[in-house]
């Protein structure tokens, strides 16, 4: 079918939780009213409401349930409305999904997405425009996705359902609507961990994910430089090699995030160059991100996010060394 | 474990109609039973104040309910024959027993955190008649998720003693052979309490046969997720029971800094669920509000337990009572030790001649002595092991950092020898 990124999301669910009887569906809004922005619409009428649930507005319990549910041998694919209702929910997260199968030794595990929208530009109020995919890939045993197609996203979700272990699933909400592209009806999987390119060439490496490979994408036209572009598409674990191998070949990066700066992903991209490139690079390597403060409201917001004169700029720098 | 069949038949279905219909007569109700606050007591209960429900000033107050905790035998031994639950005499002993395994469990691991041999303890003296009245209702198919201070609760389950100690002894596997019995224990407090939420969901969800247990203190019923745990298997109907061992303490704060509420049952009302608060020190009344409690969890109504004890030694052997509390408190809660009482209770019932004490401590204490030797003897274990099972299969960076360490130990062997002079109590 041709389908937009949260048309993918709802087929996705679909194709899994016809394949599956253990998927579970839930989260605020999301059986009656489809979710606020309609990825789960039309699951409760079709799967019925043991499997599709509204539940309290308790993101502690939604995710913790989803932890429990996993331990009891369910497939839980729990929605956050917004990422910036998950924070309450990083204890769960932390202290039980992401460490029950070590904890346990392999004897229980919790195979669970936490799926959830992230990202700025949409316009919203204060706390629906996090971009916190550092701190959930900081965490050992989470597994953190952020897809920025409408095939990726079919396909890394649908990877995510299938994945013995817990799966954040960012979406870019900005771009929900704004691509659309043809998706296979089956199961299909994006392998999660690993990276696409999706321009090659000679000159630099500029890295990015989700929301922020558009205006990348931009402003590598724009400039019209020879660039090999990276989309992670998978924040933890990390595609190094993809990285690497690039940078080795064309000597310079440039890392796009919209994150706030310090201790964004950015940096760890930054230290695995290091690691096993530092020797092949011609220039210090750049970081364009948002700036360490929380994101500005909607009237601001613009000057927050790297928007391709930004990002241009950084390349030509990384490029003019 | 022991099944029990307690004499609860007639009270479940009269606490169902209770629930059922306003019209029941409430002194056909067994005394646990109308312990339970249940929205029947809101409306009926003498306890509440008429004017709380007048709609010209509805207000409800700390007053609105009685919080007096359920018994069945009194401190002094004293009873009423008619609330005795109906156990077979095997059971009444059993539950005898347990309850010095829990007793002597604690002053042995107590001994060998001491002489260095566990990491810390946290002692469960006091709680005997709270542990094993709650544990020994459940089901082999239950599960039970606790905080550690509910031992004899676990073994009932099927978890080994040999694996207990191995757990105070930083054992990473123990928690794997805990789990293999359904049992898991929480150390951040409160945290684990959605976890169970969504096992009893799960439990619905696959039409089980079984309840999930949570055992948790006082200190758990402040945190946000055991408010949004309780709350949401409410909504969603899930066969759980939320027992809560209030032992009056959370490290040094006592239970009237933790809330301005006058119970943790009362909170069944907020929620909207079931709720009982027994003498924790009371296993008769434990165990008669278990079970019934289990009956209801298993026809997806969620319950709180409250069972009012004390904890007597210290949070953990790091901690030090005398710093916080004073020795009076403590000496009114010897007066109301659960053992004495049940003693006091089995000799009532003509069962005391049936006990020969020093023989079950000589019993239990062979097996403890057998449990210590097999914790001692377990092994060998690989600096690996720190790796491994974080996912199903280990990412690459992972296995590099795996890899480069098991390097560095082969050519820097002082790191080993560095480790092994590292204390490890």
């Amino acid at each position: 079918m041709n389908a937009t990124i949260i048309e993918a999301i709802n087929d996705s669910l679909t194709t899994e939780m016809e394949r599956d009887d253990r998927v579970m569906v839930f989260g605020e809004d999301v059986a009656e009213n489809g979710g606020v922005f309609r990825a789960t619409e039309g699951l409760k009428e079709r799967f019925g409401a043991d499997r599709v649930v509204d539940t309290p507005l308790s993101e502690i319990a939604i995710v913790g349930g989803a932890v429990g549910l996993a331990l009891y041998g369910l497939r839980p694919v729990a929605e956050i409305q917004f990422s910036g209702f998950l924070p309450p929910a990083f204890d769960q997260l932390v202290t039980h999904a992401s460490r029950i199968r070590w904890r346990t030794r392999g004897e229980w595990s919790a195979p669970l997405v936490v799926r959830t929208p992230y990202g700025a530009g949409v316009r919203a109020l204060e706390h629906h425009s996090e971009s916190l995919e550092g701190a959930y890939g900081h965490v050992p045993g989470l597994k953190v996705v952020v897809p920025s197609t409408p095939h990726d996203t079919k396909g890394l979700l649908n990877a995510a359902m299938h994945d013995p272990d817990p799966v954040v699933f960012l979406e870019p909400k900005h771009i929900y609507r704004s691509v659309r592209e043809e998706i296979p009806d089956d199961d299909y999987e994006v392998p999660i961990g690993e990276a696409a390119v999706r321009r090659v060439g000679e000159d630099v490496t500029v890295i990015s994910w989700g929301a922020m490979m558009e205006p990348t994408l931009e402003a590598v036209a724009e400039l019209g430089v020879d660039a090999d572009v990276i989309d992670l598409r998978t924040i933890s674990p990390l595609d190094r090699t993809s990285i690497v191998d690039s940078v080795k070949k064309t000597g310079r990066a440039v890392v796009v995030h919209e994150a706030a700066r310090s201790g964004g992903w950015g940096g760890e991209i930054i230290a695995t160059i290091n690691d096993e490139a530092l020797m092949y690079l011609e220039a210090p390597i750049e970081r364009i991100t948002g700036f360490d403060v929380p994101v500005p409201l909607l009237s601001m917001e613009d000057y927050y996010l790297p928007h391709p004169p930004r990002i241009a700029a950084g390349i030509e720098r990384v490029l003019e060394y | 474990m022991t099944v029990v069949t307690a004499n609860t038949g007639t009270t479940r279905a009269e606490s169902f109609t209770v629930r059922a219909s306003a019209e029941t007569n409430r002194a056909a109700l067994c005394l646990y039973a109308r312990r339970l606050v249940s929205w029947y007591e809101i409306a009926m209960s003498n306890n509440l104040s008429r004017q709380a429900l007048d709609l010209d000033a509805p207000w409800i107050s700390q007053d609105t309910l009685s919080v007096e905790p359920h018994q069945i035998v009194a401190p002094d031994g004293s009873y009423d024959p008619d609330d005795v639950p109906d156990l077979t005499e095997e059971a009444f002993l059993d539950l005898y027993r347990w309850m010095l395994f829990e007793k002597r469990y604690a002053e042995r691991m107590v001994k060998l955190q001491r002489r260095g041999e566990l990491g810390t303890f946290g002692s469960s003296r006091g709680h005997e008649a709270s542990i094993v009245g709650s544990g020994y209702p459940l089901q082999d198919s239950d599960w039970l998720l606790g905080m550690g201070r509910e031992t004899m609760a676990m073994l009932q389950q099927g978890v080994s003693l040999r694996d207990m100690i191995l757990f105070w002894r930083g054992v990473d596997d123990a928690q794997q052979f805990l789990a293999q019995e359904n049992c898991m224990i929480g150390i951040s407090v409160g945290g684990y309490l959605p976890l169970v939420t969504g096992i009893g969901w799960g439990m619905k969800r696959m039409d089980a046969d079984a309840v999930v247990t949570a055992h948790f203190g006082d200190g758990a019923t402040s945190t946000g997720a055991s408010h949004e745990a309780i709350n949401f298997a409410g909504v969603l109907d899930i066969p759980a029971i939320f027992y809560c061992q209030n032992n009056q303490w959370a490290i040094s704060t006592p239970f009237e800094k933790q809330t301005n509420a006058n119970s943790i049952a009362q909170r069944a009302i907020g929620y909207g669920v079931d709720g009982v608060r027994v003498d924790g020190n009371d296993v008769l009344a434990v165990h008669a509000a278990m079970t019934e409690a289990r009956e209801l969890a298993s026809q997806g109504n969620p319950v709180i337990v409250e069972g009012l004890t004390y904890r007597r030694g210290g949070h953990s052997t790091n901690d030090d009572p005398s710093r916080y509390r004073d020795d009076e408190e403590r000496e009114t809660w010897i007066d109301r030790d659960p053992i004495e009482r049940y003693e006091r209770f089995l000799q009532s019932e003509g069962l005391w001649d049936r006990v020969d004490r020093e023989t079950l401590l000589e019993g239990i204490d062979e097996e403890f002595d057998a449990a210590h030797e097999a914790a001692d003897a377990y092994g060998p274990r690989d600096v690996e092991e720190i790796f491994v099972h974080l996912y199903d299969e280990m990412p690459p960076a992972l296995e590099a950092q795996m890899a480069s360490f098991g390097e560095f130990l082969e050519t820097y062997p002082e790191m080993d020898e560095h480790v092994d002079r590292r204390p490890k109590g």
